[in-house]
């Protein structure tokens, strides 16, 4: 069953993203977003880490993809114009990008056997709780990280108001 | 003092100090000077700078379960941060009078990129890493397009968005496969979890996406692209920010990644260190040869910077660290200095901005060309500046480590590099012309802005005249955090314990 859900969600997800890239109208690629992370939590849920999935959908589909879509609607943008491009773009980007996704297989496919395997059943017979292990590391271990992102936040609603502000 | 409080004391305090700044602002009627609000910053980082001195006496402080190391090596990132912070808000109080209706906001932002930046170099946890590194890239983006108006500022802080979010997101990867090849995002974690793991080739994966995320960050070739359009964009003062201490700030993670999270590696990462050295010298300073503009010929003079620091990354662990640290504090000292300068030549609407535009200035205004023409010195290398004796222990210690090519490299570049910068300096001691109407209405330089560019002199000068007391507070940072590698080691291990303790603690 896995397999299946993989290859159906990954092939969604690589299907959705070519979309993104594709489509010419704003909300059409805001609206293959959201088929990409919908496919990406199921990804994650099929994988044992059912926590990720739930905020994946919560945090990316849920607000910031809603935040998109709003910003798109308020903004009322237009089809975009297509440019030629930048010819270094092509040149160096579309191999550089090969290069990345073949350097990237190379090594998960050669270490796949060390790096072990995983699946959904481990939280469904309570084997393992990735809820409590989580809430675990992050009160304890990772306590300031955690409370830290309070001033990264802070900073990025300071910069909101800044851009926001019209200059007389 | 509880050992949370204290290791986090100068941070603490910074963050106070912004978060009362950016209270303020909304407070004070719009028309109103924002003075005060930038006297109160630097009353703030000048505590932060007395706090980081007065945790020296304590040695080494761990907090948070291991997330935070206080030690030489982090104080003396917090003395270059803090400092460069302190000369950039001196010279940033009159620069945004009258111009700008809310520069509060702007103190409070430099403030908590200042926070961001300190946690950078204290932290030993990648997450905590990655934190420290948002809020300090985030604030660094919003302050390149504070003057607004203007298309290039616009442009610039766009542009450092979307690449550098893109830069963040490989660091990210990067983290998040070093988990997967080791089980921990704790560098010595790490470093214990390397010897044992079962998937070596994850592992430099990780470190090489990681270093593609800093090297970004530091404007390393050839990661470099969004340099000379950002910095051309951005505010004077900005620039002379952003071009020292988030860089110090990085170089400081970099180190501590490389030198204690995968010594291991060594053999393999120090070839990319070698080859991103060599590309940005050579590809920073020939770049710098082309450019008339002042700001992106000093762009293309911090890449190459960038690349002589990564020289040491190849040298032995010891003299490797040491000198990057020196340079690091002799880089931010000239180059905050010569930006300083040119803010207050430039002005905000930057009346000046090519290499012609300040033909003449050495007439105008002898004490301030004097000050520029010093800076520049240090960033060729002359004797008897800080520049020429961070180049030294730079060059020396990958001579010493049997990087005999890598050292002809930059001494080459060094010549070239001469150059432009020679360009600039004649171009201030010629006589003008008479079309030449640029610096005729130079506003009178503010005391604030005096003292932070004396600041900057006095660095510069002491640390090229009577360097030995910063190296051996280089060599005694370095220390200490090579010894904390052996000592996590031998707690993990007692019976392979071989801890050298060739330097003794002072």
């Amino acid at each position: 069953m896995q397999l299946a859900l993989f290859l159906i969600f990954g092939g969604l997800a690589v299907a959705g993203a070519l979309n993104l890239l594709l489509q010419r109208h704003p909300i059409n690629s805001a609206l293959s977003l959201v088929v990409v992370m919908m496919s990406l939590a199921v990804l994650y849920w099929s994988l044992g880490a059912e926590f990720l999935a739930a905020s994946q959908v919560i945090v990316y589909s849920g607000a910031i993809m809603v935040f998109f879509v709003f910003v798109i609607m308020l903004l009322n943008a237009g089809e975009e114009e297509r440019t030629t491009g930048s010819r270094a773009a092509y040149l160096v980007g579309f191999p550089g990008a090969a290069a990345i996704f073949c350097l990237l297989s190379f090594v998960f496919l050669s270490e796949r056997k060390a790096l072990g395997y995983t699946n959904i059943g481990g939280y469904l017979n309570h084997v393992t709780s990735n809820i409590s292990e989580i809430s675990t590391i992050l009160f304890t271990k990772l306590l300031l990280p955690f409370e830290v992102t309070s001033i990264l936040i802070l900073v990025a609603i300071l910069g909101a108001v800044v851009l926001a502000r019209k200059e007389q | 003092m509880s050992p949370n409080v204290l290791a986090l004391l100068p941070e603490l305090i910074l963050t106070l100090a912004g978060v009362v700044v950016m209270l303020a602002e909304p407070c004070l009627k719009p028309g109103s000077s924002r003075k005060p609000l930038g006297w109160l910053a630097i009353a703030g980082t000048v505590a932060a700078l007395a706090a980081s001195w007065y945790q020296i006496q304590f040695g080494t402080i761990h907090a948070f379960s291991g997330t935070i190391q206080v030690d030489a090596f982090s104080v003396l990132f917090h003395f270059v941060i803090g400092s460069v912070v302190l000369v950039t808000l001196l010279g940033s109080i009159d620069f945004f009078e009258g111009n700008a209706s809310h520069a509060g906001e702007y103190f409070a932002l430099v403030l908590f990129g200042a926070v961001g930046m300190m946690l950078m170099t204290c932290s030993v946890e990648l997450l905590m890493v990655f934190v420290g590194l948002e809020i300090s890239s985030i604030s660094t983006y919003i302050m390149c397009g504070f003057r607004k108006g203007q298309a290039t500022g616009t442009e610039s802080s766009i542009k450092y968005f979307l690449l550098g979010s893109f830069a963040t997101a490989f660091f990210l990867y990067g983290v998040a496969l070093s988990f997967g090849a080791t089980g921990s995002t704790n560098i010595y974690a790490i470093a214990h979890g390397l010897e044992t793991t079962a998937t070596p080739a994850l592992a430099f994966t990780a470190l090489a996406l990681i270093l593609i995320g800093l090297g970004f960050k530091v404007s390393a070739a050839p990661f470099h692209v969004w340099t000379p359009d950002v910095y051309q964009g951005a505010p004077a003062p900005v620039v002379g920010l952003m071009s020292t201490a988030p860089k110090a700030a990085a170089f400081a993670v970099l180190l501590r990644i490389t030198f204690t999270g995968f010594p291991t590696y060594q053999h393999r990462w120090a070839i990319l260190m070698w080859v991103m050295a060599a590309l940005s010298m050579t590809v920073g300073n020939l770049g710098a040869l082309m450019q008339r503009d002042v700001k992106r010929m000093l762009a293309y003079s911090s890449i190459a910077h960038a690349g002589y620091l990564m020289v040491a990354f190849t040298a032995f662990p010891f003299d490797g660290i040491a000198a990057a640290c020196f340079y690091t504090a002799t880089y931010a000292a000239m180059n905050v200095g010569a930006f300083a300068v040119v803010t207050q030549i430039a002005g905000y609407d930057e009346r000046a901005r090519s290499i012609d535009d300040f033909t003449g200035l050495g007439q105008k205004r002898p004490y301030l060309a004097a000050l520029l023409s010093f800076f520049l010195l240090s960033l060729i290398g002359i004797p008897f500046t800080g520049g020429f004796f961070g180049k030294f222990y730079v060059f020396s210690a990958a001579i010493h480590g049997g990087n005999v090519w890598l050292a002809v490299i930059g001494l080459l570049n060094s010549g070239v590099a001469c150059f432009y910068y020679l360009r600039l300096l004649a171009a201030i001691y010629t006589r003008p012309g008479s079309e030449s109407t640029r610096l005729n209405q130079l506003r009178r330089i503010g005391v604030p802005a005096a003292i932070g560019i004396g600041l900057a002199a006095v660095a510069t000068g002491a640390l090229g005249i009577l360097p030995s007391g910063a190296v051996s507070f280089a060599e005694y940072a370095s220390h200490s955090t090579l010894i904390e590698q052996g000592r996590q080691e031998c707690a993990a291990s007692p019976d392979s314990c071989h801890l050298q303790l060739q330097f003794d603690e002072k």
